[in-house]
């Protein structure tokens, strides 16, 4: 009973957060509604028993995504009432985008639940170690079948660090618009100043 | 009784909501962003719910490297966001067209 109460309240407040995060006026508002559906989605992984990839979501996400969103959206000065300009224009086809995307998903699950095509049954290779946390048996499979894949996961998020690093770096203001002293020092009224003595009525040649 | 179609429910709608958020705000990088995080949030759930009722673990991996994707993807997306608000001094999608020749 009570898983079902937890489940849709996850869920519930998940769809309602996901409806503010794209209709909400202020971007920073949007943000906020996304580190809610973040949450529900942590509650909805927890509820069948996956807590690694449910505290993965919380700290990734909420601690990491989503502050760098925030960020953005507070350090660019941006006028958001002008870049919702299309939003009504656009309600109409989008909803009945959505319902038919919508439709033909639900109309999948469903032909699912009549009856599966047979695509194979999982091997048990991978099945959770009884008596074992979530977190064993994840730690087990990813530190061992899947260690390459892993590797690679890593070289992604250094190859995006190291591309978000080159991409935003400016080099240092000396280097932009140099002050040199030593030239500003030796610089003598001699060089710089000329002095003409223009007749009237005609005009200066520089 | 929650079964997995109550989790797949739950995911095609939000994923549905991802895509409705792309189109709506077409003008606004950020929450076209958003959006896509939300897709792969849907996912996400779809992977770990079917992790979780097939009994075998490899969803949840596979769940985590779509994590990796998506935090190294947003991270790329607001770097180029910035500079790109840096050089024009907009965000607005309609006015990237520098690239048409």
């Amino acid at each position: 009973m009570i898983q079902t109460i937890a489940f849709y309240l996850f869920a519930v407040l998940m769809i309602a957060s996901a409806v503010f995060v794209i209709t909400a006026r202020n971007p920073v508002h949007s943000v906020l509604w996304l580190i809610l559906a973040f949450f529900n989605a942590a509650g909805l992984m927890v509820l069948v028993g996956a807590e690694f990839i449910a505290m993965l979501l919380v700290i990734v996400y909420v601690g990491a995504v989503a502050v760098l969103f925030l960020f953005v959206v507070m350090m660019l000065d941006i006028d958001f009432a002008e870049l919702r300009a299309g939003f009504i224009k656009n309600f109409p086809l989008g909803i009945a985008i959505a319902m038919v995307l919508l439709a033909e998903l639900v109309l999948g699950i469903g032909a699912y639940q009549a009856g599966a095509l047979q695509l194979g049954t999982p091997d048990g290779l991978a099945a959770p170690m009884a008596d074992r946390s979530n977190i064993e048996s994840l730690g087990a499979l990813m530190y061992g079948r899947y260690l390459i894949l892993f590797e690679v996961a890593g070289m992604i998020l250094l190859v995006a660090m190291v591309g978000a690093i080159v991409l935003t770096h400016r080099p240092p203001k000396s280097a932009r618009a140099s002050q040199n002293i030593s030239r500003q020092v030796a610089r003598r009224p001699e060089d710089a100043v000329v002095m003409k003595q223009p007749t009237v009525g005609q005009g200066v040649e520089l | 009784m929650i079964g997995i179609e109550h989790y797949l429910v739950v995911s095609a709608i939000l994923f549905v909501l991802g895509v409705l958020g792309i189109f709506l705000n077409r003008k606004n990088v950020i929450i076209i962003l958003m959006g896509i995080e939300l897709i792969l949030l849907s996912v996400n759930i779809n992977l770990v719910a079917f992790s979780a009722f097939l009994n075998d673990l490899v969803g949840q991996v596979f769940a985590m490297f779509v994590l990796t994707v998506a935090a190294g993807e947003a991270a790329i997306g607001l770097a180029i966001l910035v500079i790109y608000f840096r050089n024009r001094g907009t965000i607005a999608v309609d006015s990237v067209d520098r690239l048409k020749g």
